[in-house]
């Protein structure tokens, strides 16, 4: 039989949970072993399970484990890695989630935290802007600054209490919190070696997604549209939260 | 490089007896600094941009040598190497700058899907042309040799026309490579297969050998209730395969021997205590051929 034939046969087969094994395998007996095959059908699921298991440990202490499971098969179901580099399988289980009936929101929410969280633990290295770094920009060119964020950074819009569910969900002994019901927008990110993720307040969502269109300061500040809205303090807390790499000042007014 | 350059090659060795080294150990090892030979790690781990990954395997790396254990080039694929993932390997070699690159004689993508298993294929001479071609691919992007696992299996194939002992030194004596002999992937096959561990040991062509593999294996057993082993790396060595392995130094001389240990982690002393056994049955099967099993 050429190669090509034998390993398509063997990964139709791997593929198919019911059928027989390859015919052109043999146990000791000389025959197409059943149990011997499924050994390796049985390594590609726990192998993909556990790559599950790993990248979202909240959401599945949050659904327990049978429940998490069962939605981690049906998304092996769906489709395989399409990459050996596994740190980055299940980055699409989010939108996985968010497609399928029954999923409660935080859950689906958390997911999307987590899978932001390994991605920036596994993001590019780089320099996180300091507050006094906004002190070299001069005034006058301030209000028309933009800002490179960290490549760490992701933001998070969610419907629900997720990262609050999140952080209650991180495995320390103790009374579960009270978690409010109110949508959370919240920020990961990584200055430097430790992933970080915090709350925003109200509105710092839509301004740090203004920068991050590559609005000026003074532009993202002016979309607010809110005559509380205090662009210093935002500004100030997006550079202390660490999501930002670089501001890159804007021409001389 | 052409085969002709690289015939005779040795790949420059690791010094005793290290282990896979995985971030839940990290800190006693930077805290404790215990004489090893080495670590070893999964290329495919550091395949991040950056971050955590990254930094603690600089610092292992500034502490000791390294080994980088591919899992994902399908060498054994009839189809084309995935040419970027060979350059993501080749990135995290020019990073890291490990003393000694292997991979296995397995493949794992199919259409463009990763299948996330080493999966076996065929002994025959049409597969063995493209393994040792792929291998040669591989050598050139890397420049340098690597070294070839054998494998686990848990079926063979009706068209093998080669004993795996055979291919494997065929395809080192083509593609200039080294071998990586892992013991217990022969032990946990040949209980498979149903043929003597000893025997494979002895047909093996140990002079290409630049590195062994011990692991722990799981029981289970196939259709005609007949024993079958797998190999899961969450567990100790087994006695049979310490003694396979005592046999093999036997006949090696001391080599560069990795613990590997993937799933079901033990406490970090569980696992030094796996290597310090690897030196004391390395060193009673070096000093005293006579009672080797002494050192079990």
């Amino acid at each position: 039989m050429p190669f090509e034939a034998t390993i398509d046969a063997f990964a139709a087969a791997l593929a198919e949970p019911s059928a027989a094994p390859p015919p052109m395998t043999r146990g000791r007996l000389g025959v197409a072993d059943q149990r011997r095959f499924s050994v390796y059908r049985n390594n590609v699921a726990v192998g993909l399970i556990g790559a599950l298991e790993a990248r979202y440990p909240a959401a599945r202490r949050i659904a327990g484990d049978d429940a998490f499971r069962a939605l981690a098969r049906a998304f092996i179901r769906a489709g395989k890695p399409r990459s050996p580099v596994m740190i980055a399988y299940g980055d699409d289980f989010p939108e996985f989630l968010a497609g399928c009936d029954g999923v409660a929101p935080s859950l689906a929410d958390v997911v999307r935290l987590e899978n932001a969280w390994v991605e920036a633990y596994h993001a590019e290295d780089a320099d996180a802007a300091i507050v006094a770094d906004l002190a070299d920009l001069s005034p006058d060119c301030l209000p028309r600054a933009r800002v490179a964020f960290h490549p760490a950074a992701r933001l998070l819009r969610f419907s629900t209490p997720a990262a609050s569910i999140w952080s209650a969900a991180q495995g320390c002994a103790g009374p579960a919190e009270r978690v409010a019901d109110i949508a959370e927008d919240a920020l990961v990110t990584r200055p430097d070696v430790e992933v970080s993720v915090r709350v925003l307040p109200p509105l710092a969502y839509d301004f740090a997604l203004k920068l991050k269109d590559g609005a000026t300061l003074v532009e993202a500040a002016e979309a607010m549209n809110d005559p509380a809205f205090d662009f210093g303090t935002h500004l100030v807390g997006l550079v202390e939260s660490g999501a930002v790499a670089s501001l890159i000042p804007g021409p001389l007014s | 490089m052409t085969v002709a350059d690289r015939a005779n090659s040795k790949p420059p060795g690791l010094p005793g007896v290290g282990v896979g080294f995985k971030a839940e150990h990290f800190e006693p090892i930077v805290e404790t600094r215990p004489a090893l030979g080495f670590f070893e790690v999964h290329a495919e781990n550091y395949m991040g941009a950056g971050g955590s990954p990254h930094r603690r395997l600089d610092a292992i790396r500034e502490r000791y040598p390294l080994s980088l254990h591919g899992v994902g080039l399908s060498i054994g694929s009839p189809a084309a190497l995935d040419r970027a993932h060979l350059d993501r390997l080749a990135a995290v070699a020019r990073r890291f700058e490990p003393a000694m690159v292997s991979e296995h004689l397995a493949w794992s993508t199919h259409e463009g899907a990763f299948l996330n298993d080493l999966l076996p294929l065929p002994c025959t001479r049409e597969t063995l042309v493209r393994v040792a071609d792929h291998i040669d691919e591989v050598q050139n992007a890397l420049k340098r040799p690597i070294l070839l696992e054998n494998p686990s299996t848990y079926v063979v194939f009706a068209e093998s026309t080669f004993a795996e002992t055979d291919f494997l030194r065929e395809i080192a004596r083509r593609a200039g490579c080294g071998l990586l002999l892992d013991v217990n992937n022969v032990f946990v096959s040949a209980t498979n297969h149903g043929y003597d561990p000893h025997r494979y040991l002895a047909d093996f062509p140990l002079c290409a050998v630049g590195e062994i593999h011990l692991a722990g294996f799981a029981e289970d057993s196939d259709d005609a209730g007949l024993p079958l082993l797998i190999d899961a790396h969450d567990s100790p060595v087994r006695d049979p395969v310490w003694a396979l392995y005592a046999e093999a130094i036997r006949r090696l001389g001391p080599m560069p021997t990795l613990i590997e240990w993937d799933n079901d982690l033990p406490a970090w002393p569980a696992l030094l205590a796996e290597a310090r056994r690897a030196e004391r049955v390395t060193a009673a099967a070096t000093v005293n051929n006579a009672e080797p099993a002494d050192a079990l």
